[in-house]
């Protein structure tokens, strides 16, 4: 990592560290939100921007991990520490199996499978009714007491949520600078010469679909003890898209980026449709002016423009630059 | 001694057109072949069957005696394959250093790891620099690939297949595109392989590939129409039909 | 018995309705490569536009089909001209802009018409139920199934006889070689999503008496006409044709016989089809 990107980090670090001492508890909050929004992000990005397989059903995972939590502490009545690794290795497991289905093609086809498959969850949330009591969506679980310390204390809930972001997001960048993770990059870019070269690329996509729906499954959970309710709309195509564009938007394929959208996200959702009353269309065009006018995303963006003015040109001498196009 | 590559009664048809329409042949271990034939001859076609990227639709493909042709390309690999392209596909934005290192990687476990930092595999990069000397672009180590000349990224893609050190290396249109010069230092490096590696390699233009081969095949419509020894072959008139009906 | 003429008719509507929607579909897919996310959008605002025009004079549904699927072309060709030709090329760009005109619009009608569902009237002369020996049959429904295989009837014309028809299958044989011949491919690229937004739109009107218009319709439709696409195989419109009758019946009858789960059962033959064929029953292109 650069000095500079050190440096960024650092005093991310330092200010989310400090905030809740600084901020009331509507940023605290807030705050918390959109640290699972990043987990979501950062997942996502693993198969979007280093992986090159846009899928469009993500929400899936967190609502299922979700689900599978309120429903085991509310008809069963089990306890947070048997149920949360019960909801990830179960969405985990669903997420082989969508995997598996949607990388039965790629490009164009992965995400209409993507898209159908989440689709599918989305009405059986609103209608398997016995299970998931429809449109009336499941309320009335507790957040968890980890050693004692009980979560439903804003600020406690609030650095819960950071530890867990923290370590997601370090895993997720050991993944991305591992040799795994430049697989995953060559079957982005030429995954036909990734196979000559002897890499199973299909092998190398499910495994990152999987460990991609792990991490959102993590986020899921934090979800629902967040908000201690989970409606068949938290695994909708608008909360597929809302991640997606905070990928987009930060900065597919870096790491950086992910993060920088799910704030601009939740900022936006949270701030902006206090006035506007129509979230979908403002998602909507927010999303038609990204792919059009910034399809690379903020992050990339900024940094070029950095070096643009705050990076000094090297200045290349002829006899360096005529060495270029070489005799051996 | 058993045989680098044996192909017996290959078929391959797309809608009513045969592609590979028969083929036959065989190419011992250590062996220079040179498959030349015209356009539309079938020659690359046949390459990706040999490679995995197709499947035939009957015939037998066996690789040092064992039978590969229901394999997927890159468990071919696994068994000494190893070929280059006739459109380039390098990766662009990454190093000649790093391109070279997933070339390494791919035959390791280690592809495999997701805990530990690439970076940390030194010998990988040494092993990377090492190999880019032999084909004399170490200079250019660091460079991105987008911001090499062709004839380059052309000996990038050679040093690529030799870095895993295959048993048989399949090169596509070797010397396609680059300037007299170039193909001097490319036909040098090919020529320069070890016999521990069989080559067959394809090209169109007879003249210049030649000097590299022992055994010539030559393919028209997908058939093989001479084979045999070099000189036989360039003085068979049959060959000459061929590329003078074009 | 009466149970399984009446659901054995509901389904072939219903496939027939998923006709007019997925055919489009397949062909702007198979055509340009864009997956229309759009496409349930443009279902549900045929939906809206025609009953707008049937509340507003135009007291014939047909003629109201006829308007609202013109003003749908109209839409889709602006969008297909302004939007989606600046980013060609960028496949990825495309889908995320079809997706992010569906929440546009889906909010617009929400906006313009409300959230109750408006109901449609069925034509005055299909209202009452036919008879034929022993049974009863919902006649409109009848007429869908009709109109259905007429529009499929009418494609087949267009596609298999027609100059344009010539033109669109070199598009999605070979879009280099297509463009080599000299074939107008902006043109056509327009024409053709013209086209298939207005079969969505038309749908929209013609499923009313069925469906009705409301908020979400959209919603409902889209993953059909995925489902129904990927399972009859991207850019083929006899896949379509089948897939849609297939998902007609399964869903019916699953929504009949066990509601529950009804939603889960629609999507078991697109897994079926797909673990065993990619390229789904009839494709061509692979997805």
């Amino acid at each position: 990592m650069g000095k500079a990107q050190k440096i960024w980090w650092g005093i991310l670090a330092v200010a989310m560290v400090g905030l809740p001492f600084a901020a009331g508890e509507f940023y605290v909050n807030l705050l918390s939100q959109i640290f699972i929004a990043v987990i979501f992000a950062a997942a996502l990005n693993l198969l979007v921007g280093y992986g090159g397989l846009t899928s469009l059903g993500h929400a899936s995972f967190l609502g299922v991990a979700a689900y599978i939590s309120a429903w085991l502490f509310l008809k069963m009545g089990w306890s947070h520490l048997v149920i949360a690794p019960i909801a990830i290795i179960g969405t985990t497991l669903l997420a082989c199996a969508f995997g598996w289905i949607s990388l039965r093609a790629t490009g164009l086809g992965f995400l209409m499978l993507t898209l159908a498959l989440s689709q599918v969850l989305w009405g059986l949330g609103y209608r398997w009714v016995g299970v998931t009591d429809g449109d009336n969506g499941l309320r009335g679980l507790t957040r968890p007491q980890p050693f004692g310390i009980d979560l439903e204390n804003a600020t406690n809930f609030y650095f819960f949520a950071l530890i867990v972001t923290a370590v997601a997001l370090m895993l997720i960048a050991r993944f991305v600078h591992s040799p795994f993770g430049a697989a995953l990059r060559g079957t982005r870019d030429q995954p036909r010469r990734m196979s000559a070269l002897g890499y199973n690329v299909w092998m190398v996509r499910w495994l990152t679909f999987v460990y991609s729906g792990f991490w959102v499954a993590v986020a899921g959970m934090l979800f629902i003890y967040y908000n201690k309710y989970i409606h068949p709309s938290s695994l909708s195509l608008t909360a597929s898209a809302e991640a997606l564009l905070a990928v987009i938007a930060g900065g597919a394929g870096t790491l950086g980026g992910p993060v920088v959208g799910a704030v601009i996200v939740v900022l936006l959702k949270n701030y902006v449709s206090s006035y506007v009353e129509r979230w979908n269309m403002l998602l909507g065009f927010v999303f038609v002016f990204i792919v059009i006018f910034m399809p690379e995303g903020l992050v990339p963006g900024v940094k070029r423009l950095w070096l643009r003015f705050f990076v000094k040109p090297v200045v290349v001498p002829p006899e360096a630059a005529a060495g270029k196009e070489g005799q051996p | 001694m058993t045989a680098a590559l044996e192909i017996r009664n290959l078929k391959k048809a797309f809608g009513g057109l045969p592609a590979t329409n028969d083929v036959s042949l065989t190419v011992m271990p250590g062996e220079r072949r040179l498959i030349i034939g015209p356009n539309g001859a079938g020659k690359t076609t046949l390459f990706n069957q040999i490679a995995g990227d197709l499947f035939c639709d009957s015939g037998s493909i066996k690789l040092f005696g064992q039978e590969v042709s229901r394999l997927k390309t890159h468990r071919r690999t696994h068994l000494g394959v190893a070929r280059t392209y006739q459109i380039i596909t390098l990766f662009p934005k990454d190093t000649l250093e790093h391109n070279l290192v997933l070339s390494l990687l791919g035959l390791l476990k280690t592809r495999w790891n997701s805990m530990m930092s690439l970076r940390a595999n030194g010998h990988l990069y040494e092993e990377a620099r090492r190999v880019l000397a032999t084909v004399g672009l170490e200079h250019l180590a660091a460079r991105p690939i987008s911001e090499v000349s062709y004839g380059e990224k052309r000996r990038v893609e050679i040093a690529m297949a030799l870095a895993q050190k295959p048993k048989l290396l399949l090169l596509d249109e070797p010397l396609a595109g680059l300037s007299r010069e170039e193909r001097v230092t490319v036909s040098k490096l090919v020529s320069g392989i070890s016999r521990d590696t069989t080559v067959v390699l394809i090209e169109h233009d007879m003249d210049v590939a030649l000097d590299l081969a022992d055994q010539i095949t030559v393919l028209h419509y997908g058939k093989v129409i001479v084979e045999g020894p070099r000189a036989e072959v360039v003085a068979d008139p049959r060959t000459k039909e061929v590329y003078l009906g074009h | 018995m009466q149970f399984w003429v009446v659901q054995t008719l509901n389904s072939l509507a219903l496939g027939g309705l998923l006709f007019l929607l997925s055919s489009g579909f397949s062909l702007i897919f198979g055509l340009m490569r864009i997956a229309n996310l759009t496409h349930g959008a443009f279902f549900m605002l045929g939906a809206y536009i025609g009953v707008t025009f049937m509340k507003n004079g135009v007291t014939n549904l047909w003629l109201a089909a006829l308007l609202g699927g013109l003003c749908i072309a109209l839409i889709g060709g602006l969008f297909e001209r302004f939007v989606l030709r600046a980013l060609a090329g960028n496949s990825q760009g495309q889908v995320l802009v079809t997706l992010g005109v569906s929440l546009i619009v889906s909010d617009l009608c929400l906006i313009i018409w409300g959230g109750d569902p408006i109901p449609i009237p069925t034509p005055e002369g299909l209202r009452l139920p036919l008879k034929v020996l022993d049974f009863t049959f919902p006649a409109y429904r009848l007429v869908v199934v009709v109109i259905a295989i007429a529009t499929a009837l009418g494609l087949y014309f267009l596609i298999e006889r027609t100059r344009l028809g010539a033109m669109i299958r070199a598009g999605v044989d070979d879009m280099q070689m297509a463009r080599a011949v000299g074939i107008p491919v902006s043109r056509l690229f327009t024409t053709v999503f013209c086209l298939g937004a207005a079969l969505a739109g038309m749908g929209g009107i013609i499923g009313g008496p069925i469906l009705s218009a409301y908020p979400g319709l959209d919603a409902d439709m889209l993953p059909l006409a995925l489902i129904v696409v990927i399972l009859g195989g991207v850019g083929s419109l006899v896949g379509a044709f089948v897939g849609s009758f297939i998902i007609g019946f399964v869903y019916t009858f699953g929504i009949a016989l066990l509601p529950d789960l009804a939603y889960v059962i629609l999507f078991l033959p697109m897994i079926v089809v797909i673990a065993f064929r990619p390229r789904g029953l009839f494709g061509k292109v692979s997805a």
